[in-house]
């Protein structure tokens, strides 16, 4: 129990977030010399870019050569700069194929990740530019996931298409493309029960779904989007490779910045995948979703924002 | 006197080269590689420097055993350290107060409370018989409180009635009144998700403690968070005092480095973990399976135990074979005495012995004077290699020389002695008994009794009232 009192006191210095520690670390001007790059390095890792992103982002950094000291709003400022550098081609909101009556989104993601509540406020956007919108209750697992969506329907005038608790999700996938295509929607969005990705047959589930939506479009589904928490750490990187190349997953969206996480995992996976962000969510409200903007999420990392 | 001294130096020298202890650089090189693996199993950074300067200060002159790399030995002595500090055994949870016992659940958005709350009744009840009240407070993500209404269904497990737009205070009052008129034994709150720095959200979990009182106040969070671990547990302890934590999706493959984080940072105890979606999907806390996850080195962990058993085995059967042969010198004593040290106690030596594993839990509480050992091993250390091997010749003057050499008085050196004898006389009937049983050793129960009834005065380290 010793160590928990000297690791607590330990923390309350270090958990400060990642900006202010910038400013500790090079508070009064320092030059950015082997020490102090290892000590961003750690900043970084701190902000969950990973250990290996956030050592190329120091090395990138010290590239620059600053000759004098610098300060740390100097520093952040650079960081900042490479950062969005890193995710600047990740910046593409989600625009619908006018061709295609309806644009089906299909919405994955590990389980709690916030799948159903961005569904409600994509809904609410498109509503707000005029769109003719569908919702699909493909989570028949969780208990009363189809009443939460039937809610998110109410509230943004859309109507779902819901089946009975426990109902074959693909079927009720293909009934609700079915009608969506009859009324020629300009978009289908298609809630899934949350999966964790190393579990097979649930994952199996979502191609049948994919296969089933070919049949009646053979281009569908148009958007894979898959939904992480900003509370994610590392497991993010299996979380998109396997969802990629089971579901096809086509662009990201990151939910609950509204919080102290920053999501820093997207820049190694912007990096790494380089799969466009369609959106952030900010709040548990349906006017809570931004588009991702690179720059003010750089900031907002290294604590400028 | 040359003898004995060359005798010494070269048991020495035997035992670096067999064994040899960790060097600094050994560790230093080993713990690099595992701070990274620490930091890509998310555990935050604060944590990882401190539970890294820790295992440095415990490893460093280690002994590496025979047949691994030191930086295999390294990775072993993190491992245990990983299960010390995260707890070996689960803790359980809480019910004592005057009935109902009220189990409050908080943690942010989709970390798995309404579920882990259904679970944990189900968990209630079928282990322990008791009766469970479930009533949701989430009054903000649409068709919470009927989420928990049909888990509650789903396994027979009662529910608080939902009354359409009371606020979550109230919620909580009249759950705690239910609870006390139907009489049920234990109530668990499912609280909304909420972040940590919503101070309007934070303060009304406050008010629901203020109103109920709760035993327990399980922080639920997901296996896969990352660094801000640290920062979300630490501002939700801050607020309500957690008493656990409830692990969520360990069935996922993340490497749960959020664990130790949240153990660190609060220093309350991981009580269950969630290993699935189903309502039966809930297990104690196992420190051992989340500490290999979280290093990710589980096979060098295995390697090392595997290699510590072999070792093990091969002395007890060393032992085994000179009872066989009634031959037990202070040689082997000595030996025993620093096995003894080195693991830790008496109860790590008698695991050693055929037919006292049952005593090794008995003595694993108690407490044991370790300085006794240490001054019965230099007591032998100071004998020639001859009176090791034949005691019989340790006669007045050499019992002076041997205490002065090792500090002692002469009266601890007939103590030692007299037990050694007295061992010695026990090891000869345990031959004997061998014999009874067609040369074959005798089977532990067989070698209990025998010791029940011969057993020699205990050695001054064992715990009084001590029996075999
Ligand atoms: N603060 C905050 N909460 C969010 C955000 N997005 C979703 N949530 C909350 O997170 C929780 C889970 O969201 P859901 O949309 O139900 O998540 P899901 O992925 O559909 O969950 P499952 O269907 O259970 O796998 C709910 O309490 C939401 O209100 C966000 O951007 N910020
Ligand atoms: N695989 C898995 N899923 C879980 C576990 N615990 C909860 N879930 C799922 O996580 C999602 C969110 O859980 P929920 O209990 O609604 O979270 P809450 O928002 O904190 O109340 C649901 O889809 C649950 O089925 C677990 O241990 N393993
Ligand atoms: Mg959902
Ligand atoms: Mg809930």
């Amino acid at each position: 129990m010793n160590w928990f009192s000297r690791l607590k006191s330990g923390l309350a210095k270090s958990s400060a977030k990642l900006g202010d520690g910038i400013v500790g670390i090079f508070k009064g001007g320092r030059k950015l010399d082997s020490a102090s790059i290892g000590d961003l390095e750690e900043l970084l890792i701190q902000a969950d870019l990973g250990p290996a992103t956030a050592a190329k982002l120091a090395a990138a950094l010290q590239k620059r050569r600053f000759e004098r000291e610098v300060s740390g709003d100097e520093v952040r400022t650079a960081l900042a700069e490479e950062i969005a550098a890193i995710l600047a081609p990740a910046a593409k909101p989600l625009a619908l194929d006018a061709a295609k009556k309806p644009h089906v989104v299909l919405v994955v993601g590990v389980n709690g990740s916030g799948k159903t509540t961005t569904i409600g406020k994509l809904a609410q956007q498109l509503r707000g530019d005029g769109r003719r919108v569908t919702l699909a209750a493909g989570d028949t697992f969780r208990a009363a996931a189809i009443d939460q969506l039937k809610i998110w329907g109410e509230r943004t005038g859309c109507p779902v298409v819901a089946k009975q608790p426990g109902a074959d999700a693909a079927g009720l996938t293909f009934e609700a493309l079915e009608q969506a295509k009859a009324r020629g929607d300009d978009a289908l969005l298609i809630d899934t029960a949350g999966r964790l990705q190393n579990k097979t047959e649930l994952m199996a589930e979502l191609t049948k779904i994919v296969r089933v939506l070919k049949k009646l479009d053979a281009s569908a589904p148009h958007t894979v989007l898959l939904v992480l928490d900003a509370n994610i750490g590392q497991n993010a990187h299996a979380q998109v490779e396997v969802f990629k190349s089971v579901a096809g997953v086509t662009g990201l969206a990151v939910t609950k910045l509204d919080g102290t996480a920053k999501g820093g995992v997207v820049v190694a996976l912007a990096e790494r995948f380089g799969l466009p962000v369609h959106a952030i969510g900010v709040g548990e409200g349906a006017d809570d979703l931004r588009p991702f903007d690179p720059q003010e999420f750089a900031r907002t990392l290294v604590g400028l924002g | 006197m040359f003898e004995g001294l060359g005798g010494k130096l070269s048991a020495i020298f035997d035992r670096l080269t067999k064994r040899g202890a960790l060097s600094e650089s050994d560790v230093g090189e080993a713990l690099r590689e595992v701070r990274v693996a620490l930091l890509e199993a998310d555990v935050a950074l604060p944590v990882v420097k401190d539970f890294v300067e820790k295992v440095r200060v415990r490893a460093v002159g280690h002994e590496v055993l025979k047949s691994v790399t030191p930086g295999q030995q390294v990775i072993k002595i993190v491992h245990d350290a990983l299960v010390e500090t995260l707890g070996a055994e689960a803790e359980p949870i809480n019910l004592r107060a005057e009935p109902p016992a009220i189990i409050m659940m908080v943690g942010l958005q989709g970390s798995g409370k309404t579920t882990s709350s259904a679970k944990l009744a189900v968990w209630l009840a079928k282990r322990e018989g008791k009766k469970t009240l479930l009533a949701s407070l989430d009054v903000r993500r649409p068709a919470a409180q009927e989420q928990l209404r049909v888990l509650g269904a789903q396994a027979g497990i009662a529910t608080l009635p939902i009354v359409p737009g009371e606020p979550p205070v109230a919620i909580a009052k009249r759950a705690l009144n239910t609870g006390r008129l139907e009489g049920y034994d234990a109530v668990i709150l499912d609280t909304a998700g909420r972040q940590h720095i919503d101070d309007a959200l934070m303060a009304e979990i406050k008010e629901v403690k203020a109103a109920t009182k709760p035993v327990e106040i399980l922080l639920v969070a997901d296996a896969m968070t990352g660094q801000d671990a640290v920062t979300m547990a630490k501002a939700f302890h801050e607020a309500v005092d957690i008493t656990g934590v409830v692990l969520t999706r360990v069935d996922g493959d993340a490497r749960g480095g959020a664990a130790l984080s949240m153990r660190a940072v609060t220093g309350r105890p991981i009580k269950l973990m969630g290993v699935g979606e189903k309502l039966d999907a809930l297990e104690p806390f196992h420190g051992d399976r989340i500490a290999r996850r979280i290093l990710g080195m589980g096979d060098v962990v295995s390697l090392v135990e595997k290699a510590a058993e072999t070792i093990e085995r091969e002395e007890a059967e060393k032992l085994a074979a000179k009872l066989q042969k009634g031959r037990f010198d202070l040689e082997d004593l000595l030996s025993q005495l620093r096995q003894l040290k080195k693991m830790g106690g008496m109860s790590g030596l008698l695991g050693l012995l055929p037919g006292v594993a049952k005593v090794k839990k008995q003595l694993a509480g108690a407490q044991i004077d370790e300085s006794v050992l240490t001054r019965q091993e230099a007591i032998i250390l100071s004998m020639t290699k001859k009176e090791r091997v034949n005691p019989d010749v340790i006669q007045a003057s050499r019992k002076r020389r041997i205490a002065a050499g090792s500090g002692t008085e002469v009266s601890d050196v007939n103590r030692l002695l007299k037990q050694f004898m007295e061992m010695q006389r026990v090891m000869k009937q345990a031959k004997k008994m061998g014999a009874k049983f067609g040369g074959q050793m005798p089977t532990p129960e067989q070698m209990q009794r025998l010791q029940g009834q011969q057993m020699p005065k205990l050695p001054p380290g064992f715990p009084r009232g001590f029996k075999f």
